[in-house]
């Protein structure tokens, strides 16, 4: 199905199932420790054999020789696979450094061996017995010393973007403002670690993983075994937490299907969870400058945004300049992306790849700017609020309230009782501060395909590529299914994850519900019609309700269509240019209120609310759960998340839970979320868009910001930890 | 080595590698993977099940020390058919997301009530001389070595303030 033109009513309208709170159509499963991931599946092929993973130890060099011997003699040792047995495998378009293969060290952790044993026990053992030589060479780890030589970071995003004339504008205007800051690199630490069970059938592979892009990892899995894509089966229907760390092929994938090749029989691989920070990939480090030059009533004449990041060869930038080219108005804009080398793991997508870590430092430069101009940081956002593509004003945003989700959260959250002097108000021991921050981030559309069957007693199965990393896709797609052919919630079936399955758009980017249930939607529209001429009826007039078909007065089971056997409908939603027409995005309004303790400086984040204009809001239970989920990724970054860089030894040191802290229970108060009341009938047939990605663009700002108005410390290095303001803290005495 | 003990109510004999976790000893040996391996040092809790009444990281403990003890899984507590009430209050919530913490948070719960219940104090207990209480910084304090990457925690929040009756 073609979608380039606005949807217009469809049978989703109805609104029997979809956009009602919806408990999640697996819940019983992963409450009962009974959804089956992917290192846990015992059952899927007999006699699985451990592999155990080698990590480089050290992040640059050329290895000389690797002494298996002691391995391969350790008890219950089948076979040892090592980075020398091989030339380098060939990689995919998405990732920069080499997962296996060659002489060569790019990065720290980096795969040089699998040991594949009996037991988990005994290949573990094994693996500790492997020595290395390795000849190291020097590398750049520091990205403060890059910046001043890193050239532009040419990419998709072009890499300098000038609209107007902004450096006679900033030059002129009564009011300037020029900031730096910077944002420390982040580990999207998802709590199951990157697992695969690989077997091999002959010339054929089926990988058992942990991945959100299905028909990626199948292209990359072929491309890295050089065998075709037809041989390799990837079956991943549940996912424990990606959050972009498992948008691409790991070293898990490859290394189990090697060592199953190498033992014979099938072999099953989880990267330790140290590995998530030096193996995998990682959010970038960026450095950004900020200048915004505006009247003296407070419109933006002129806004730049500098950002630096680094990365290994092929890898690209962390994108953080993208929002600015889109969220406020300015005639004269400037924004650029440089990238230094760096021989750090790789950098690559994690939530909201680009958005996340340019709002942390946009936002804050608004509520340094608005406080400089002597105006409300809320009003300040509004006055240049745009309905149009500031850089191509013939372009309209398809929906855009940012204003109203502003002025519907500070209504909500009490702004009106913030006092705009910093450190002014006291409970106890406690400073309290209120802040504010825009959310910004795009909605993408891309293809994505299903197939729908009607079986046995009206049974309706979807079967799709599509993947659910907890973002409830599960949900979406059943309740996508039984709007379309009017059944009960429970007489959907929903099968993801599964190569063999239509391929869909995947889970990333926040477009994963918008174009999966869409292309349910599409499969939906022509089993629709095949039912209705099955039945004898006008398939333009068919009404389906009720688990009944009708049209011109003759009324049918819907199960009467399958008296021949099941019928089967397999379509994808296509996208026309409405995308480049128009310019879509979701908007939130971010309010954060902490307390900072007087005394000590611990601050305590004690209430949270996000108010986001998304378009159609499929399931709001499960999305509500997305957009808290993502606020508290985004307290992590503000307050403290930061993979540490051991500048001489090239890596993160931190490298596990009790070194790179997230946020735990005791971090994460109320949430509060409230979400317009809107359509979006350009971005789909749903007429939805993303919140998972929004729900983390800006929060950090806001913690930031509120931290700065209980303080009157002004922190721009995330994360605002104690040793960069406790002794700026207010004289408490 | 052999190791007999009970598990979800059943006696059990395996004969396993000392070096085996009571994690492995479960997901890999009995194929109770309800318990879930996140970070297997004890840092996430995502292994979390309860041993003779206690709740413990099952990865921090060797499974022949287990000798005689009574574990209880994720699979003992419901069945998608017969769930918990911590188990119902999850779902009715929505207190998880991707899954992999859940069964660790709902062993967790559960064993958090019961210590309020049995009178044990935690860090965040303001009068150690008087009865703890299932307020919200009482059973977050103690519900924070279960980390939950997906940040389902206000949400995890109600469902246990449901389960103990007390306001959210």
């Amino acid at each position: 199905m073609k979608f380039d033109r606005p949807a217009g009513h469809n049978p989703i309208d109805q609104l029997r199932v979809v956009g009602k709170p919806t408990d999640r159509i697996e819940g019983r499963l992963k409450t009962t420790g009974t959804a089956p991931y992917a290192y846990e599946r015992h059952d899927v092929v007999p006699d699985q054999a451990y592999g155990f993973v080698v990590g480089s130890p050290v992040p640059k060099g050329h290895i000389e020789r690797i002494d298996i011997r002691g391995a391969k003699a350790s008890p219950g040792v089948i076979a040892v696979v090592t980075t020398l047995d091989m030339p380098r495998l060939e990689k995919g378009p998405m990732n920069a450094a080499y997962l296996f293969g060659g002489a060569e060290i790019q990065h720290y952790h980096q795969a040089i061996a699998i040991v594949v044993a009996n037991s988990f026990e005994q290949a573990r053992a094994a693996a500790s017995l492997i020595r290395v030589n390795i000849t190291g060479q020097s590398g750049q780890f520091d990205l403060s010393t890059q910046v001043a030589d890193a050239p532009l970071a040419h990419g998709k995003i072009p890499p300098l973007d000038r609209v107007g004339d902004f450096d006679s504008a900033f030059a002129t205007a009564p009011v300037t403002f020029d900031q730096t800051y910077t944002t420390p690199d982040q580990s999207h630490a998802m709590m199951e670690p990157h697992a695969t069970i690989a077997a091999w059938e002959g010339g054929k592979v089926t990988l058992w993983t942990s991945n959100q892009m299905i028909a990626w990892a199948r292209r990359d899995v072929a491309t890295a075994l050089k065998i075709p894509p037809e041989n390799v089966r990837v079956d991943s229907p549940y996912i424990g937490g990606g959050f972009g760390g498992k948008l691409f092929l790991r070293a898990d994938a490859v290394l189990a299907a090697l060592g199953a090749r190498a033992a014979g029989r099938p072999v099953k691989v989880a990267l330790t969870h140290p590995f998530l920070m030096n193996n995998t990939t990682h959010r970038a480090a960026t450095i950004q400058r900020i200048r915004i030059g505006a009247t003296r009533d407070g419109k933006i004449t002129a806004i730049a945004h500098e950002s630096t990041s680094g990365n290994l060869a092929g890898g690209g930038p962390e994108a953080a300049v993208s929002q600015t080219r889109l969220l406020y108005a300015g005639a004269n804009r400037l924004t650029s992306m440089r990238l230094a080398h760096l021989d750090l793991p790789e950098g690559s997508s994690m939530r909201a790849p680009g958005e996340a870590a340019g709002m942390m430092a946009l936002e804050i430069a608004m509520d340094e700017a608005a406080e400089q101009l002597g105006m409300d940081p809320v009003q300040f956002r509004i006055l240049n609020d745009t309905q149009v593509d500031p850089e191509k004003p013939d372009r309209q945003f398809s929906r855009r309230q940012l204003v109203k989700c502003l002025q519907l959260g500070a209504t909500h959250f009490g702004w009106n009782r913030r006092n705009s002097r910093p450190a002014a108000v006291r409970e106890g021991d406690w400073l309290i501060g209120m802040g504010v921050a825009a959310g910004f981030r795009n909605n993408l559309v891309t293809k994505s395909g299903a197939r729908v069957r009607l079986g046995d007693g009206g049974l309706v199965t979807v079967e799709t590529d599509m993947t659910d990393i907890g973002t409830g896709s599960y949900t979406i797609i059943a309740q996508t299914a039984a709007e379309m052919l009017g059944v009960e919630l429970g007489q959907v079936k929903v099968s993801l994850g599964d190569s063999d399955s239509p391929v869909s758009a995947g889970s990333g980017g926040q477009w994963g519900a918008n174009n999966a249930t869409a292309g349910v939607y599409a499969a939906c529209v022509k089993l629709r019609r095949t039912v209705a001429r099955k039945l004898g009826l006008d398939p333009d007039m068919a009404i389906f309700a009720g688990g009944h078909v009708q049209a011109g007065g003759r009324h049918f089971g819907l199960a009467d269509a399958t008296r021949d056997g099941e019928l089967v409908c397999e379509d994808a939603i296509e996208y026309g240019d409405l995308d480049k027409k128009y310019q879509q995005s979701t908007f939130a309004g971010h309010f954060v209120e902490v307390a900072v303790d007087a005394f000590t400086g611990e601050i305590r984040v004690r209430r949270m609310l996000a108010v986001c204009s998304a378009g159609r809001i499929l399931n709001p239970k499960s999305a509500r759960s997305q957009v808290i989920g993502a606020m508290t990724m985004g307290v992590g970054a503000a307050l403290m998340e930061e993979l540490a860089v051991d500048r001489s030894r090239g890596y993160f040191v931190n490298h596990d839970l009790a070194g790179y802290e997230v946020p735990v229970h005791a971090d994460i108060p109320h949430q509060d979320v409230i979400f317009l009341d809107e359509v979006d009938p350009i971005s789909s047939p749903m007429k939805a868009k993303g919140v998972g990605e929004l729900g983390l663009c800006g929060v950090s700002a806001a913690v930031a910001n509120a931290v700065y108005n209980a303080t009157g410390v002004r922190v721009r290095s995330y994360p605002i930890t104690l040793d960069k303001y406790l002794d700026h803290l207010p004289q408490v005495l | 080595m052999t190791v007999n003990f009970e598990v979800n109510g059943i006696a059990r004999s395996l004969t396993v590698d000392t070096r085996t976790t009571l994690l492995d000893a479960l997901r890999e040996h009995l194929q109770l993977t309800g318990t879930k391996k996140g970070c297997d040092h004890g840092q996430c809790g995502a292994c979390t099940v309860i041993a003779d009444g206690r709740r413990i990281n099952a990865c921090l403990s060797l499974a022949v020390m287990h000798e005689g003890r009574k574990v209880t899984t994720i699979e003992g507590l419901g069945t998608p058919d017969l769930l918990h009430p911590v188990q119902a209050a999850f779902i009715r919530h929505d207190g998880y997301q991707c899954g992999y913490c859940t069964p660790g948070q709902i062993c967790s719960a559960i064993a958090v009530l019961q210590e309020i219940r049995a009178g044990i104090p935690s860090h965040a207990t303001e009068d150690l001389m008087a009865r703890p209480q299932a307020t919200n910084m009482e059973m977050r304090e103690r519900m924070s070595g279960n980390i939950c990457r997906c940040g389902a925690y206000s949400n995890i929040a109600q469902a246990m303030a449901e389960v103990a009756g007390v306001k959210a």
